[in-house]
């Protein structure tokens, strides 16, 4: 079926080569191939079925033979050109019109852009990008405090055509329009609303206090290894780009500018974070504060603190409670493995 | 678009000033009038700073001629470029100066900011020290009220002494209807809709940050200077008809499900 034979690069490869597609992975083959991911495709794309044999360089058998006699069958077929039935699909091809093959063309695009973003969501997609990620194909942030941390590519909406691509921060929790002008033709759906936030969760170790001129390097736990973590991830990676020096202070000639003054600062708490990273352990304060104890008997510890946990304690209704008490507390949904993966 | 016009080099030097804000990578400088310049008290301090200080001056206001090899006057040129921007960081916060530096910031040339909530607001150059060769020129936003690294190499390399740490201040409290209204609008990060909970957590403490700060300012009866509408203490700022149920620590990824699990429902990325 494939046959890639005609051309020296495949469609994927070639798209994902174009300038402007840096920040694109390469979907496998077999991802596309297996129809099960790509439920709910068909009716968002024109023309599903020629632009996902497009994007897997897939001709109909008899294009190999017939080639030549493709111009004089265009009327036999114009009529139903657009029929979806499965079946259609030889006739169809072997008579493609030029007009039709750049619509496909850009319908491949579009598929393609959708497939991905649900591939770079998966465990072979979200690798791929972590292999970009170390070798810095997404820039780094633009934030003078954020000392160039590497960004990811995201998208603030899931549905196409309505924002283009930007790069989501994890030092300062921020996203920032990439710096060259090629990546504002790119659909910020291609990439979609979960995949940054999802590669933090998936590679929890990597150490976002380093910049991107330096190689990545990992963190590990260490023997405590409660004292490390705090709301599941390491304490060292929430937001290593906000807090007390992190925060642009503005003055004139040496003097702060006051809160007081018109043109003073309104917008610190953006940039903000504890100085005491502890006090955004919202299930440890909730116990604290209601004489909460947990089933395990983990919660006291030697230097008179109780120790970070990883979720907050306590049921569900327990924790409806404490939402409503404390304007919004963890109502912690676990994925599946998320005590052994750390 | 600054006009970087080619045929303009070093032969222009009668128009020494001209040729210089309008090279490539000096888009961030005004032109400095030639009376401020001429006043010798306008430049006090400045002569121990320059090398060859009063040719260089000389260039810069183009009465230039001293008959000298290539190599001299290359030196001369580096500390008349030197020159020009120590007088500038002073200029730009004179009447004139600030006047000028608005109209640029008017018409974006020092770029707009990257943050995607600033929705392209103008940025003002800016230096992080005064004191000359310490760091490179930084770009302010006057909505996020943060700063930033210029993206192009070309402005990397500026001074930032050339513009001084009070200048972008200054003109906000020169021309206060310029400060920008100030936004709530941020992005939070999530998972198949749901929030993470340690980003959650601390954005939450942000939230009570801002709050605290309006509440002190309303009692001293100062403008927040926020949206109107986002002026109000929201006591649900996490807001959402949506479920506050919040994703915790590490992710499986099921390769099965990842692909379909797209909310049905979906909301802006921002909220
Ligand atoms: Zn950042
Ligand atoms: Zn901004």
């Amino acid at each position: 079926m494939s046959t890639s034979s005609g051309s020296p690069e495949s469609w994927i490869a070639s798209f994902c080569s174009l300038l402007g597609h840096e920040y694109f992975a390469e979907v496998s083959e077999d991802f596309i191939e297996d129809d099960f991911n790509l439920t709910g495709l068909q009716t968002q794309v024109p023309m599903y079925k020629e632009a996902l044999e497009m994007i897997l360089d897939v001709e109909p058998e008899e294009d190999d033979e017939d080639e030549e006699d493709e111009e004089e069958e265009e009327e036999d077929v114009s009529g139903d050109a657009r029929d979806t039935r499965p079946h259609a699909g030889e006739r169809r091809h072997h008579s493609r019109i030029a007009s039709d093959l750049s619509v496909i063309e850009s319908s491949a695009e579009m598929l393609y852009g959708l497939i991905h973003q649900r591939f770079i969501c998966s465990r072979a997609g979200i690798q791929q990008m972590s292999e970009k990620y170390e070798s810095n194909h997404f820039g780094v942030c633009p934030r003078t405090n954020c000392n160039q941390t590497r960004t990811l590519p995201v998208g603030l909406s899931d549905i196409p055509g309505e924002d283009t691509v930007k790069l989501f921060c994890p030092s300062c929790l921020d996203v920032y329009v990439p710096p060259n002008s090629r990546f504002q033709t790119v659909d910020g759906a291609f990439f979609g609303r979960t995949f940054g936030a999802l590669f933090l969760l998936t590679f929890p170790e990597y150490d976002l206090t380093r910049s991107g001129n330096d190689t990545v390097t990992s963190l590990t736990r260490s023997q405590n290894s409660d004292s490390d973590m705090l709301n599941g991830v390491f304490k060292k990676n929430i937001a290593p780009g906000l807090g007390p020096n992190k925060i642009y202070e503005p003055k004139i000639y040496g003097f702060k500018v006051s809160e007081i003054a018109r043109s003073g600062p309104r917008m610190q708490w953006l940039r903000n974070k504890p100085q005491d990273i502890n006090v955004l352990d919202e299930a440890r304060q909730f116990a604290e504060e209601h004489g909460e104890t947990d089933d395990d008997d983990e919660s006291m510890n030697l230097n008179g603190r109780a120790p970070a946990r990883r979720r907050p304690a306590g049921n569900a209704r327990l924790r409806q409670q404490q939402r409503q008490n404390q304007n919004g507390s963890p109502m912690a949904i676990e994925a599946n493995g998320a005590e052994s993966e750390l | 678009m600054d006009d970087f016009g080619s045929e303009s080099d070093s032969d222009y030097a009668s128009y020494w000033r001209d040729w210089f804000i309008s090279s490539r990578g000096n888009e961030y400088f005004c032109e400095i009038d030639e009376d401020y310049l001429t006043d010798r008290f306008n430049l006090t301090g400045l002569n121990t700073e320059v090398q060859y200080y009063q040719h260089a001056l000389d260039l810069v206001t183009d009465v230039f001629d001293l008959d000298c090899d290539d190599d001299m006057r290359e030196m001369i040129e580096k500390s008349a470029r030197h020159l020009y921007g120590l007088v500038h960081a002073r200029y730009i916060v004179t009447t004139r100066g600030l006047a000028k530096m608005l109209e640029k910031y008017k018409k974006s040339d020092f770029g707009k900011c990257p943050r995607v909530m600033c929705h392209s607001h103008p940025l003002l150059p800016m230096g992080t020290s005064d004191l000359p060769n310490m760091k490179a020129v930084k770009l302010y936003c006057a909505r996020c009220e943060d700063i930033y690294n210029p993206k192009s190499s070309r402005h990397a390399g500026i001074d930032g002494a050339y513009f001084g740490t009070s200048f972008h201040n200054i003109i906000f409290q020169v021309y206060p209807a310029l400060i920008p209204t100030k936004s709530t609008e941020r992005y939070i990060p999530r998972v198949y809709g749901f929030k993470v909970h340690a980003a959650a957590a601390l954005i939450r403490w942000q939230n009570t940050q801002r709050d605290d700060m309006r509440r002190r300012l309303r009692k001293m009866e100062v403008e927040t200077g926020f949206k109107d509408g986002e002026d109000d203490i929201e006591e649900d700022d996490d807001n959402d008809i949506e479920e506050d149920e919040e994703i915790v620590g590490a992710v499986e990824l099921n390769v099965a499900t990842a692909g379909v699990l797209v909310p049905a429902v979906e909301r802006g990325g921002v909220a």
